[in-house]
């Protein structure tokens, strides 16, 4: 298709001054949607865990976690612990011996490298660099649609 | 500062996933590490695409490469709708049709309405850096489904045709 368009667009959303933006083929890099969840890992002495995206959306349609198991969209946003998960929520919804392997199976999840921050891998907001960007900020606060910051909680 | 790398990739290229020992993600350390998936062996039965996990999941879906559960949960409904609406009818880029279809095919209505967006057509003001800033759209798209990178794949319909049928206007 013609481009024409685009670099004329992307001109323009660019005076804002936001986007640096790349397709990442080739870099080293995470699978696409692979979810780091830090808020408690590291000061307990576990690796923080990984959730991917790719390998789940396989099996589960969206609705599955995102509406009936309740997970919100965010990032670190659902607070998940080991209390949670062993009483069946969350990931232990599935990670209970029945749907899915259970919980003994400690670093099948918490495989990250140790300091790995709460992240979306490869997510736009990660991309676009400072995450000063103010009104990104403040989009985290809005109710299940905002999204951590590319530094999210620790 | 500000780069933009429009890769000049033929549609048909090798695709290639990192090994999860390579990713910069996963520790190597780990020794349970070689008995998770390797994205490649799982990702390269799937019809490809350019970006994000280099699947297109919606032909994915709807060729029956995958057949994800609608529910675990045996009381949850299933609720569907085949609804074009055309967004962004009044800038310079191609003409944004949202597919209702696609969409509920893997997700809920209640996880775009009404928290992200109002059920009635023209009734949201989007807006290309709020989404680039991850709302709206871009609260999947940027993270898990197709990147923002993808410009055509939602600026998908030229402005010089009569817009197509049984689509409503929206914004
Ligand atoms: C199904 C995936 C999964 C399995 C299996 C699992 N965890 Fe976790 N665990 C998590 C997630 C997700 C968190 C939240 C991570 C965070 O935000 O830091 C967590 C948090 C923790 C925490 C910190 C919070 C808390 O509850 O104290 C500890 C400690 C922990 N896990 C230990 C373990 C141990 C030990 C095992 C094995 C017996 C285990 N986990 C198995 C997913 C899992
Ligand atoms: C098996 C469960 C599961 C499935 C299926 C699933 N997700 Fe998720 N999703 C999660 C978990 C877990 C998180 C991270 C939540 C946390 O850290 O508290 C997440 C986070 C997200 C986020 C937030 C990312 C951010 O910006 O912070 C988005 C967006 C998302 N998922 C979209 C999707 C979409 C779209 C699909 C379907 C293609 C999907 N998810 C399928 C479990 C799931
Ligand atoms: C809707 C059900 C469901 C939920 C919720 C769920 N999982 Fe899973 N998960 C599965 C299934 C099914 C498998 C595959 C099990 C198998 O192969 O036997 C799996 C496998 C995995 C794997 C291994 C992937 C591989 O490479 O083999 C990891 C890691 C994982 N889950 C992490 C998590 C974490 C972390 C959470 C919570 C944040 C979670 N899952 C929530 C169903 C779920
Ligand atoms: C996930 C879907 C999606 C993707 C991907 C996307 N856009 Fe948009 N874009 C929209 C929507 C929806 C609007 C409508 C905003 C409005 O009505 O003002 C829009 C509006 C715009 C506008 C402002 C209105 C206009 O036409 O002048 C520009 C410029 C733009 N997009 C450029 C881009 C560029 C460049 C890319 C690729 C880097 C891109 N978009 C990718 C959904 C998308
Ligand atoms: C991925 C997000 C998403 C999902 C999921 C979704 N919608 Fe929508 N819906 C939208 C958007 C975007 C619009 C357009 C709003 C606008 O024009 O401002 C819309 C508009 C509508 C409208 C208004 C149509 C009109 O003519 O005014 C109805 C009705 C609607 N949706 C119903 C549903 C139902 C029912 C479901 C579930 C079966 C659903 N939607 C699922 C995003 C979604
Ligand atoms: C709640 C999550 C979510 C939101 C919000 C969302 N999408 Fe999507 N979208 C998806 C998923 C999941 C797919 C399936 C493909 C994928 O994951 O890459 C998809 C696919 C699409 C497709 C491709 C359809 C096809 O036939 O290939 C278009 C176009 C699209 N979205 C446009 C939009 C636009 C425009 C908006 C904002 C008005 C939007 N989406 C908001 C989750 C979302």
């Amino acid at each position: 298709m013609s481009t024409g368009w685009k670099a004329v667009a992307i001109a323009a959303v660019l005076s804002a001054g936001v986007l640096a933006l790349s397709d990442g083929l080739g870099e080293a890099r995470a699978e696409y949607g692979d979810v780091v969840m830090n808020n408690y890992s590291d000061a307990a002495g576990m690796r923080p865990a990984v959730f991917p995206h790719w390998f789940h959306r396989v099996r589960f349609r969206c609705k599955v976690c995102h509406s009936d198991l309740g997970f919100k969209f965010k990032a670190g946003g659902n607070e998940i612990n080991m209390l949670k998960i062993i009483d069946g929520q969350f990931c232990g919804a599935c990670h209970n011996g029945s749907v899915a392997w259970s919980v003994e199976n400690c670093d099948l999840c918490h495989s990250a490298k140790p300091g790995t921050p709460t992240q979306v891998h490869e997510s736009t907001i990660n991309l676009l660099g400072g995450a000063e960007a103010g009104p990104a900020g403040a989009a985290a606060t809005s109710p299940g649609g905002g999204r951590a910051s590319a530094t999210g909680k620790k | 500062m500000v780069l933009i790398a429009e890769a000049p990739i033929a549609a048909e290229t090798v695709r290639r996933w990192l090994p999860l020992a390579q990713d910069g993600l996963h520790d190597p350390a780990n020794p349970a590490l070689r008995l998770l998936q390797e994205p490649s062996v799982a990702l390269s039965r799937l019809p490809s695409d350019r970006v994000g996990n280099q699947v297109n999941w919606v032909a994915a879906l709807e060729g029956g490469h995958i057949n994800p559960r609608t529910n675990i949960l045996p009381e949850s409904r299933v609720r569907m709708i085949d609804l074009d609406i055309l967004l962004n009818l009044r800038g310079g880029t191609p003409i944004v049709r949202f597919p209702h279809r696609q969409h509920t095919l893997w997700l809920d209505c209640s996880n775009c309405h009404e928290h992200l967006f109002k059920s009635k057509a023209g009734a949201n003001k989007f807006s290309m850096e709020r989404i680039l800033k991850g709302e709206q759209c871009g609260v999947c798209h940027g993270a898990v489904s197709f990147p923002l990178t993808a410009c055509e794949r939602c600026h998908n319909t030229p402005r010089n045709k009569p817009p197509p049928a049984a689509a409503v206007r929206g914004s």
